[in-house]
């Protein structure tokens, strides 16, 4: 078998129709030519590519990598500066030197997920057959896929078993999904904020998303990329409906209230008048900057797919008999897109095989999207369980052995 | 709030590192080197630290207030937040070595049927809770005709969780009701010297804790 190399430094123009920007992609690999992924679907893809970043270094016996796996419209640039926006990767208060995920003793990893804008095959790469962007000819991937796929990438590493697999909402269900599926690859997983399955709710929110997309005249059948046109307006919607999902009431209140935006009295007409429209529209528009509208729709779908269950037989215990993995599930007590009894079925499931398990509960007002923010204890907490993790599995010290 | 809340925190609480209160040195004492251990209602983890490090258990913990699981996990310890009440019939038969229950008895809803979860997820129980049989506790209400106040009963009748306070002598009654099998039994006095079951009665009389080590009885009746 002929080894992927990883390539750095490898830029390539993002097609992205709204912002012909460039990207810088660190690392990329070409996986699947020798022989292509499987799709649940049934379309064999291949080959196709993967984006991903890595901080840290590998240690000499290979054992202290660990995989994150990013949310919805998460990328692979989770500590750092984001290429695109010039801001701070998702999780840099949680991934660097001396941190919770301390880049000094692990090699962590983040891959843009199959069906993703920011490097890695999806809908607004080109379909070979066609030489044009493949759109919604693009099959139709789920978690596992995005599972199977990453699991291709760190075999072509070299890495035989990831010390560890976090991630919070999609990326918890990935987390989930690793688990499930490859249990001796995987010492430890945290699952956080997450489900082994979206809930009708959670599909309910997708397709306003979703049909906000498609009513964009913009959109052109999913063909916009082609027409050279973007459908802005639609994506910014669905960016601005989810948004408010992740986050809560308390948290919208403490931030908003019914403060107005830049005047002193109600308008009277349309205008954002208040602070929560303002900043929402703010959301909506900077999020077309970076994201693709057909990918939102593949990856909303993947997770409303996600039914671990389902896919051992209706029962979730069923998913993680006689695992080997160490799970430290975690949730957040405002959090009402993956409240915390979507969490505890995970757990319950877990007990049900006398799994090794910790459960959290973070007491917090910020919603869903706590686990991106400056949780004390929540860093804390996953700090506690990684440290405890690594002395069980004898990783003691730095990779350069100081 | 729930009933296992404070006796648990207070009783369990500060406790030194390196220092392990003499009742829980007692639980620890009776469990086999290497083996699988749930503590149910494991507070802030400092017998499941001491068994993962002293005695190489795999450990895992249960606690009903979520601000000591997060301490424990942020330790290291594999806990979750749970209730004895209601949680351990999650647990399949025979998934640990054994399932400690340490001064929690007393502050359940259903003290039986957690007693029978506990010997048929475990293969031993180790239980353990104040004797209310004790001679302070006697003497208390028989002078002072109120609800005994004691070091190891230490809140008034309407601050303590305590809701199904039992005797060393209920206790083994309770046992023989579940043919549940005694297969060890330690009473602590008040100055914390351990004494066995030789005499019932003057164990009824003097221990202050009572210690239990149960496993499931060969004809256990099949209740739940």
């Amino acid at each position: 078998m002929v080894m992927d190399r990883p390539r750095t430094g490898d830029t390539r123009a993002a097609a992205n129709a709204a912002n012909d920007v460039e990207v810088q992609c660190g690392l990329t690999m070409e996986l699947g030519w020798d022989r292509p992924l499987m799709l649940d679907c049934g379309v064999a893809l291949g080959p196709f590519t993967l984006a991903y970043q890595a901080y840290g270094a590998l240690n000499a016996d290979r054992s202290n990598a660990i995989l994150v796996c990013h949310a919805l419209t998460g990328d692979q640039y989770m500590a750092g500066t984001h290429p695109v926006t010039g801001k701070p990767g998702w999780w840099s208060l949680m991934v660097g030197p001396g941190l919770p995920l301390d880049t000094e003793r692990y090699f962590l990893i983040c891959v843009n997920v199959l069906g993703g804008c920011m490097g890695s095959t999806g809908p607004k790469s080109v379909n070979p057959a066609t030489g044009e962007p493949w759109a919604l000819d693009f099959p139709v991937i789920t978690i596992a896929d995005m599972v199977r796929a990453q699991k291709l990438l760190i075999d072509r590493l070299g890495i035989d078993r990831l010390f560890a697999v976090i991630g919070g909402s999609m990326g918890g269900m990935q987390v989930l999904e690793w688990a499930a599926r490859y249990p001796d690859k995987v010492f430890a997983a945290v699952p956080i904020a997450t489900a082994a399955r979206h809930t009708a709710q959670n599909i309910a929110f997708h397709e306003v998303g979703r049909q906000a997309i498609m009513a964009d005249l913009d959109w052109c059948g999913g063909r916009y990329i082609a027409e050279g046109r973007n459908p802005d307006r639609g994506l910014a919607v669905a960016r601005m409906t989810a948004h408010i999902t992740y986050l809560s009431e308390p948290a919208l209140h403490r931030k908003f209230g019914r403060r107005l935006q830049d005047r002193s009295s109600l308008t009277f007409g349309f205008e954002a008048d208040f602070q929560v429209e303002s900043y929402l529209r703010h959301q909506g528009a900077s999020f077309v900057q970076r994201f693709d509208a057909n990918s939102y729709l593949y990856i909303t779908r993947a997770m409303d797919y996600f039914d671990l269950a389902q896919e051992h037989g209706g029962k979730l215990a069923n998913a993680f008999r006689d695992t080997p993995v160490r799970f430290c599930v975690i949730s957040f007590t405002s959090d009402w897109l993956f409240p915390t009894a979507e969490n505890r079925s995970i757990v319950h499931a877990l007990n049900a095989c006398a799994a090794d398990v910790s459960f959290v509960e973070i007491a917090s007002d910020a919603g869903h999207d706590a686990f991106l923010l400056d949780e004390p204890e929540f860093s804390e907490t996953l700090a506690g369980f990684i440290a405890g993790c690594a002395e069980h599995a004898g990783l003691n010290g730095r990779p350069d052995g100081r | 709030m729930s009933p296992l809340d404070t006796p648990r925190s207070d009783a369990r609480a500060a406790v030194s590192p390196g220092f392990l209160r003499p009742d829980l040195a007692l639980i620890a004492e009776m469990v086999t080197p290497g083996s699988r251990v749930l503590d149910i209602g494991c507070s802030d983890g400092a017998l499941l630290e001491h068994l993962a490090r002293a005695r190489d258990v795999t450990a895992r913990g249960m606690e009903l207030q979520q601000k000591n699981v997060n301490a424990c996990v942020a330790r290291g310890l594999s806990v979750i937040q749970g209730d004895a009440d209601t949680d351990l019939v999650e647990y399949p038969s025979g998934a640990f070595d054994y399932a400690i229950l340490s001064l929690t008895l007393q502050a359940t809803r259903d003290p039986r049927q957690v007693l029978e979860q506990m010997v048929r997820i475990a293969r031993h129980a180790i239980v353990s809770f104040p004797n209310f049989g004790h001679w302070r506790v006697r003497l208390h209400l028989l002078l002072h005709g109120a609800m005994p106040v004691t070091d190891a009963l230490p809140e008034p009748w309407y601050e303590t969780p305590n809701i199904h306070l039992c005797t060393v002598k209920d206790f083994i009654g309770l046992t023989r009701r579940c043919g549940i099998e005694i297969e060890e039994a330690v009473v602590l006095n008040d100055r914390q010297q351990r004494s066995g079951l030789a005499t019932p009665r003057l164990a009824n009389l003097f221990g202050q804790k009572a210690i239990f080590r149960l496993k499931r009885g060969e004809l256990a009746p099949g209740r739940r």
